[in-house]
This record gives C-alpha cells, sequence and structure tokens, in this order.
C-alpha cells in the first residue's frame, strides 16, 4: 500500500543529498503524526495500551516514554540494516528487534521504577506487539534512511503519547478528581466533588477515546468512508 | 467445576478485550463483516489454544528460575526470565506459521477461509497478552489451557457481536466525525457495560 510513497520518497532524497537538516520535507515526518496523520485516531494502531494504562497520568505518561523510546531506537536499527534483511523473514527479525528493545525497557523500568512498572504489569511487553511500531517499521524504515526514520519515530511516538496522555487527564480527573494524582479539586476547595467510577472502568476508557476522536475530526474535516 | 469457573471468567468477566483491551487493533479493522470477523475469531481460538499451553511448559521447564535444574543440578540458580519476551513472540510467530501450513495441509477449505489472516495473527496483542497473563497468574497447565481457549471463544464473541452491529450501523445516519472509528468506540464502551453485569457470576 505505502511501497510507492516510500519509492518516491527514495528518489527525492537521492537528488538532493545536502539537504538542511530539519527541511520542510523532514519537519513534515514530525508533524503529519502530531493530528492529521495520528496513529490513534486516524490510523487506528496501537489502540490496546493506549486504553490500558491510561487510568492515571503517572503510569501513562511512562507509557508514553517508553514506546516513543522503543519506537525511534527500531527505527533506526530497522533502518540501518534494512538493505541487510532478506524480505521474506523481516517480521521476524523485526519482532526480535522490538522485543530486544522492551526486554531492555522492562529492566529498566524494574529496577528504576518499581511501582509504575508493577501497574503497567503485562503491557510492558505488549509493546511488543504495538501496531504502530511494527506499521512504522513497515511502512517506513524499511524503505528511508536512519536519520530520517529517527524523526519519524519522534512524530509517530509524540502523536501516541499526547492521544493517550488526553485520554488519562480526562479518566483521572473524572474518575478520581486527580492530576498526576495531585488532587485538584480538592485544592480549589470543592471536597466533595462527585467522582465518576465509570471513568476508571474500561468503559470510560472507549468512551473518552472515542469522544477524542470525535472532536479531532471534527477540526481536521476528516471523514471515514 | 474449578475450571468451568475459569473458563466463565475468562469468557464473559474478564473478556480480553471489554476488560483488557487485548487485540483491539484487528477488533477494530476487521469487524465491518460478520463472516470475516467469525474467520478471524476462529483462528485466534484456534491459535491461542495451542500457542498458551507451549508457552507454559517453555516457562516452567525453560525460563523460570531454577527450571534448567532438569538437565543438571548446575543450573539450578539460573533464571532466564528475562528472556521471556522474545521467546514468547518467537514462539508465537513459530506456531502461526506451524498451523498455517498444517491446515492448508489437512484441510484446504479451512485454510482458504481462514488462511489471510493468520499472519496477522502473530502480532495479535491478545495472545501475547494471554501468555504474559498465564505467567503472571501461575495456572497449571490444564488451567492454562482452558485459559487460553476460553479466552479466544471471549474475543470471537466480541468481535462477531461488534460485527453485527456494525453491519446494521449502515443505514443510521451518524454524525460526519463520529461515523467509523469514533461510533465504534462508543459502542464498545456501551457492549462493556453490559458486560459489567456478568461481574460475580460463580458456579
Amino acid at each position: 500500500m505505502s511501497t510507492e510513497t516510500i519509492e518516491k520518497k527514495d528518489t527525492q532524497v537521492e537528488k538532493k543529498p545536502s539537504e538542511p537538516l530539519l527541511s520542510k520535507r523532514r519537519r513534515k515526518f514530525i508533524a503529519d503524526p502530531l493530528s492529521d496523520d495520528n496513529p490513534i485516531t486516524v490510523q487506528v494502531l496501537g489502540i490496546c495500551s493506549a486504553l490500558a494504562v491510561t487510568t492515571q497520568m503517572k503510569p501513562t505518561f511512562v507509557m508514553a516514554v517508553a514506546v516513543l523510546a522503543v519506537i525511534v531506537f527500531s527505527n533506526l536499527i530497522i533502518s540501518a540494516m534494512r538493505n541487510l534483511i532478506p524480505s521474506r523473514i523481516r517480521i521476524i527479525v523485526q519482532l526480535a528487534v522490538v522485543a530486544s528493545l522492551v526486554i531492555l525497557v522492562d529492566q529498566v523500568l524494574r529496577a528504576y521504577l518499581y511501582d509504575v512498572s508493577k501497574m503497567l504489569s503485562v503491557f510492558v511487553g505488549l509493546i511488543i506487539t504495538n501496531c504502530i511500531i511494527m506499521g512504522r517499521l513497515e511502512a517506513f524504515a524499511m524503505g528511508n534512511k536512519p536519520y530520517d526514520s529517527v524523526l519519524d519515530g519522534l512524530g509517530s511516538g509524540f502523536g501516541y503519547a499526547w492521544i493517550i496522555l488526553a485520554v488519562a487527564f480526562f479518566r483521572e480527573l473524572l474518575g478520581s478528581g486527580a492530576v498526576f494524582g495531585y488532587e485538584v479539586f480538592a485544592a480549589i476547595g470543592w471536597e466533595d466533588f462527585p467522582t465518576n467510577g465509570l471513568m476508571v472502568t474500561p468503559v470510560g476508557a472507549f468512551m473518552v477515546l472515542g469522544l477524542i476522536v470525535w472532536a479531532q475530526r471534527a477540526k481536521t474535516g476528516y471523514v471515514e468512508k | 467445576m474449578e475450571l468451568i469457573n475459569l473458563g466463565i471468567k475468562s469468557i464473559f468477566i474478564e473478556n480480553m478485550i471489554f476488560a483488557y483491551f487485548l487485540g483491539m487493533c484487528s477488533y477494530l479493522a476487521v469487524s465491518k463483516k460478520v463472516s470475516t470477523a467469525t474467520g478471524l475469531g476462529l483462528a485466534v481460538v484456534f491459535v491461542l489454544t495451542i500457542t498458551v499451553p507451549v508457552n507454559w511448559l517453555l516457562q516452567v521447564f525453560v525460563l523460570q528460575e531454577g527450571a534448567l535444574s532438569w538437565i543438571s543440578a548446575d543450573f539450578a540458580s539460573v533464571n532466564l526470565s528475562f528472556l521471556q519476551f522474545i521467546m514468547f513472540i518467537a514462539i508465537i510467530a513459530a506456531m502461526v506459521q506451524l498451523v498455517e501450513m498444517i491446515i492448508e495441509k489437512v484441510s484446504p477449505a479451512l485454510y482458504g477461509s481462514l488462511g489471510i489472516f493468520l499472519p496477522l495473527i502473530a502480532v495479535n496483542c491478545a495472545i501475547l497478552g494471554s501468555s504474559l497473563f498465564m505467567v503472571q497468574r501461575d495456572y497449571t497447565l490444564t488451567e492454562a489451557t482452558v485459559f487460553g481457549f476460553s479466552s479466544g471463544i471471549g474475543w470471537l464473541l466480541a468481535i462477531v457481536a461488534l460485527a453485527a452491529i456494525r453491519e446494521r450501523l449502515k443505514y443510521s445516519n451518524v454524525p460526519d466525525g463520529l461515523k467509523g472509528l469514533g461510533i465504534t468506540f462508543l459502542i464498545t464502551g456501551l457492549m462493556g457495560m453490559a458486560f459489567m453485569s456478568f461481574m460475580g457470576i460463580n458456579i
């Protein structure tokens, strides 16, 4: 589906080799996934973790950073060895690279942020099967130079991060009346703020993400067939 | 009795989709028609029933702390559990490949209907997720098998139900921005609410 666009980009790169570090074309790699081509709300990838970890801001933030790290480095590694990978076994090579990076992230979390790591439980491991990462590797890193792939990884990572942080913000605010564990409503003197228990359950996650998708699409004017 | 309880729990109460959001990507992408949704759901049940017990064996006889002591007493202190993710995903990818080849040989008709979905399953979070839950909850081999099978059934139930609703949705007037993904999330939320009423069922 996207092989054509990749080839087109490739020839562009070869024509002008001395391109500025942040040219207009490269800025697009970062800017596009933030809104018009967001991995979650437009491409519908990586939903599993977007919903599961978002009951509170803190684990969500850690998760966003973890995914960002894995996506940037896996893009870099796969892009650097893209010409060495036989296309028949590329999926398993990609999985192996991603899985090794996720093991690193998991070990770091266990060493330094044990309580958050416990809270995220299996979802750290599930970064391996996060479709955003596999999607970017397959559609971008396999056909582009390492530096462009890193930028693309950063763009997709931030696009993912802001959506899950937005979901977590509403869920934590309405579900437990707090932001990053800080009791907002108690602080402004509204002690008996009626928290909505539904927001903490999975149902709240589906609803909030559905409404965010609606709001974002109303703004960008994107209509699904 | 315990096993039936575990089965009911994994199908309805701790449904892969409504309680843990696992396998959402393919759940959203392949739920436009009931027939394809059923095909993918069956493939997931099949692969889950095989991979969860196989990963159990791997965990108990290779990865766990002291698991290698069956080779020789020298390995009793070896703990390979940090290799869990990469081993599990390798087993899943290999199993999916194997299942694909076996089905192709044994039943070409089934292969025709499931074939295109099988490669997709290797990166379905529900499969890896079940294996990780199995380790976290210390299941025995029989429990792991029942857990794998019934998680798959729960997933099948959810995707077929959603596909049926979405088929009907074609005839209703949904606001433009909400079309597709947005309304699917809201429906899933409502379905999740319905599934919450199963909570506390015990046989």
